[in-house]
């Protein structure tokens, strides 16, 4: 469950950039969760509606963009998206260890108002 | 050296960048770009701890695995096999208990505790403040075991050179398919138990074959603490990793 607290530092994080935007209330929050991160986005979205409750971002809507896992093949010198959990190019087969994205847990923008 | 999380590099989209175009649904609604990884703070502060490590002439190395699967038992013999050879400083974590730092203390090697209380895994900041306790000087690797779980530390760099991952033969042989994430970011992958291998019916090379469609890039260790067999591979990889080797 370290979700909860991964949703608590992007909520501090949202609510430090609101103040400083001067926003009065923060109505959607983008995250971008890579496929590889260990985060469980359906946990998150429950962390942060509890989290959510009592500050500026109450009822506001959490929108997570998958970021799926790109792989490097040094075989064929390009990069792939890598289709489920699998690092093998699908140009060649060969498994790459050459992970590229894929790892990001990210506050991607606000939408405030 | 880890990957960034965010998906830039730090300074190309400053923190707070200028506000977005106005969204339908409110006129004063705006959209503001952020782009900063959640974790950032543990990442700077693993970065802080790498540089420690390395001007203490540390190599740091960071023991993963599901509860029971044999850490403790494995660092045990490894730090006495190594003690003539090799200095190693040991922090171990844990949601409560000493249990296995009076464990490991056995082996001669300074022991630092971490209990977590409810936290799953080891913070960067965690292990920046249990190295200070370790002496400061005649150590030459440090080895951090991680809280028992395959999910949670598997986000959290703690400034580590290399990661560890063990997979015990009780848990079969699909561990990496079930748990991507750890694996992947897995500099070595211990099979361990490997004395129980037979009547558990583990079947070594599919467990090889699964870690190897996540991460061929792992070095995969095949070994029993108990036995000592495939120990000395083990010791020479860790004395391999010394600086200026």
């Amino acid at each position: 469950m370290h979700e909860l607290s991964i949703m608590h530092s992007a909520m501090e994080m949202a609510l430090e950039q609101a103040h400083r935007a001067k926003a009065a209330r923060i109505c959607v929050i983008t995250m971008r969760v890579g496929a590889l991160s260990g985060v469980v986005p359906d946990a998150l979205r429950f962390a942060y509606e509890s989290l959510a409750r009592g500050t500026m971002a109450e009822g506001s809507e959490l929108r997570i963009q998958d970021a799926p896992a790109v792989y490097f093949c040094p075989a064929c010198v390009r990069d792939f998206q890598a289709g489920d959990i699998f690092a093998e190019c699908p140009a060649c087969g060969r498994p790459s260890g050459e992970l590229k994205a894929g790892r990001e847990i990210e506050l991607t923008s606000m939408e405030i108002e | 050296m880890r990957e960034k999380r965010g998906s830039d590099q730090p300074g190309k989209h400053p923190p707070g960048a200028a506000p977005g175009p106005a969204q339908a649904g409110g006129a004063r609604r705006r959209t503001v770009s952020v782009r900063r990884a959640v974790l950032e703070k543990n990442d700077r502060l693993a970065e802080r701890n790498r540089g420690v490590f390395q001007s203490r002439g540390l190599v740091a190395l960071n023991l993963l695995s599901s509860p029971g699967a044999g850490k403790t038992t494995l660092l045990q013999h490894t730090v006495k096999a190594l003690a003539p050879r090799l200095k190693c400083g040991i922090i171990v974590g844990d949601l409560a208990t000493d249990n296995d730092a009076r464990r490991l203390r056995e082996s001669g090697a300074p022991v630092v505790q971490i209990t977590t209380g409810t936290v799953c895994h080891l913070e960067a900041e965690m292990v920046a403040r249990a190295v200070r306790e370790l002496p400061g000087e005649g150590l030459e690797m440090l080895i951090i075991e991680n809280v028992g779980n395959l999910v949670c530390p598997a986000s959290y760099d703690l400034g580590e050179d290399l990661r560890v991952v063990l997979l015990s033969v009780t848990e079969g042989e699909d561990k990496p398919l079930k748990y991507p994430p750890i694996f992947q970011a897995a500099d070595a992958v211990i099979l361990s138990k490997m004395d129980l291998a037979a009547p558990c019916g583990f079947d070594a090379a599919a467990a090889r074959g699964n870690l190897n469609r996540i991460n061929p890039r792992a070095k995969v260790f095949e070994l029993s603490a108990k036995t000592g067999q495939g120990m000395e591979a083990w010791l020479g990889y860790l004395l391999d990793q010394r600086p200026g080797r």
